[in-house]
């Protein structure tokens, strides 16, 4: 009637999805460690070819596949997070080694505020993490109350690439168990949001006491595919962390 | 010589002054076992800082599930009362002072109780803080469970640390092997020695100045 389209973020592939992404973009991805993290969507971030991209994640990457491959790859010019080093961080400790990778190292929980800071229009706020620290050399502080706290800027991106459970044609997602981590607040803090889901249901069907990121966070959603450890959204056990299914 | 504990015993100490109720984090390592040690029964709520509080022990192996894992990323369970939230409110609980214990591993600590958990300061090792500066600045106790002595027997607990802060201030009390530590204003007190050890053997091995709080008619022999 008024000549506009149906609210529809919905893409039909995970192609479309993540088109546009340009070199130089900061993009925030979702996880913490392998939980939550969108590895189809950063698939196919590795086949667009953007470059020269800053990376906030709380870590940097694990194994070989997903954020590791996206390293391997050289696509990776500066990485923001709280824990690079793990025991299956091989393809970042090289590329660190070699001095072929910046790190910006944030303490987890400043990381979380300074990203929900930027979702929440706050430019920046005084934490008490970190100071009297190395992490807070060269920052402001200031005493509030009789304690010290550390000024720390709000963290925004371009491109959230996160990974919910379910989400309907607007948007409204809903997470699962741990997996959910970062994705509220990246999902609020970036100019473009891209999330993949198991499946996206009618609208309405998102029961809407239970909706965690309402639809307004998110531009695009696209479906792919139950995880390995489902059935039909029950959970059916597996055999390993990885996901493989028992 | 000096009597020391098993890391199993020190966790059991810890467990034992966990009281009914407690919200409480458990560092990555050591700390981790102090769920073992809580009584079956004993209303205890771990916060893991991923999102979680209620996380349960590990599942059977082959009832994993990826989307359910603790800041180790181990994968765990969720116990009945279990709520999970997002990263921002997972450290919003801690640093607004709404968890009533955490457990850490340390490197060193001060006797002013700074603590030092984060980085050797190793010009070649990769840096990795995680959740360690807000976990130390963000539960109402903080205790540090450790070793005395590095391997190289040299004491954890020292006048300034030499490795990079985690915290300013932070730690309330230490569990070593050897003996429990309060931090006081006036600097370490001892308030609990693990089998035949003194207050003055303590004072030689860490060269700090000690104070004697322990309750002489606590028998806790039963440890060693």
């Amino acid at each position: 009637m008024n000549g506009w389209a149906m609210i529809s973020k919905v893409k039909d592939s995970v192609e479309e999805a993540v088109s546009g992404i340009p070199d130089g973009a900061v993009v925030m991805i979702g996880g913490f460690g392998r939980a939550g993290q969108p590895v189809e969507l950063i698939d196919a971030l590795l086949a667009q070819g953007a470059t020269e991209l800053t990376v906030i994640n709380n870590n940097a990457g694990n194994g070989d596949t997903g954020l590791a491959a996206l390293l391997a790859a050289r696509r990776v010019r500066r990485i923001i997070c709280s824990f690079p080093r793990q025991s299956d961080s091989h393809v970042f400790d090289a590329l660190y080694r070699a001095g072929e990778i910046e790190l910006e190292l944030v303490p987890q929980g400043n990381l979380a505020e300074r990203i929900r800071a930027a979702g929440a229009g706050i430019g920046a706020f005084f934490t008490p993490t970190g100071f009297g620290t190395a992490l807070a050399e060269g920052k402001e502080t200031r005493e509030i109350d009789g304690r010290q706290y550390v000024l720390e800027h709000a963290l925004r991106a371009d491109i959230a690439l996160v990974s919910a459970f379910r989400a309907d044609r607007w948007g409204n997602l809903v997470y699962r168990k741990t997996a959910r981590n970062f994705g509220p607040i990246m999902a609020a803090a970036a100019t473009t949001t891209i999330v993949q889901v198991d499946d996206i249901l009618e609208l309405g069907a998102v029961d809407p006491e239970s909706v965690v990121t309402p639809g307004l966070y998110v531009d695009r959603v696209v479906a792919v595919g139950e995880r390995a450890w489902l059935r039909d959204g029950e959970f059916v056990g597996s055999d390993s962390i990885e996901g493989a299914a028992s | 010589m000096t009597t020391t504990i098993s890391r199993d015993q020190l966790a059991a100490r810890v467990a034992r002054d966990i009281p009914e109720g407690a919200v409480m984090n458990l560092g990555i390592g050591a700390p981790t076992r102090v769920a073992n040690f809580l009584p079956a029964g004993l209303e205890v709520i771990l916060h893991t800082e991923n999102g979680m509080l209620g996380m349960g022990p590990e599942p059977a192996a082959d009832r994993i599930d990826p989307d359910l894992i603790n800041a180790g990323k181990q994968p765990v369970t969720e116990l009945p009362g279990t709520a999970y939230f997002h990263h921002a409110d997972s450290f919003a609980m801690m640093r607004g002072g709404h968890l009533d214990v955490c457990v850490l591993g340390a490197f060193q600590v001060s006797e002013r109780g700074d603590l030092a958990n984060w980085s050797t300061g190793a010009p070649d090792s990769i840096p990795a803080v995680g959740g360690a500066m807000d976990l130390a600045i963000g539960a109402r106790q903080v205790y540090v469970m450790t070793d005395l002595l590095t391997r190289a027997g040299q004491s954890k607990l020292v006048k300034e640390c030499s490795y990079p802060l985690t915290g300013v201030g932070c730690v309330n009390r230490i569990y070593t092997d050897h003996a429990i530590f309060d931090v006081t204003p006036t600097g370490l007190a001892v308030i609990e020695l693990f089998g035949d050890n003194t207050v003055s053997q303590l004072s030689a091995l860490t060269g700090l100045d000690l104070d004697d709080a322990t309750i002489t008619d606590v028998n806790h022999k039963e440890l060693a």
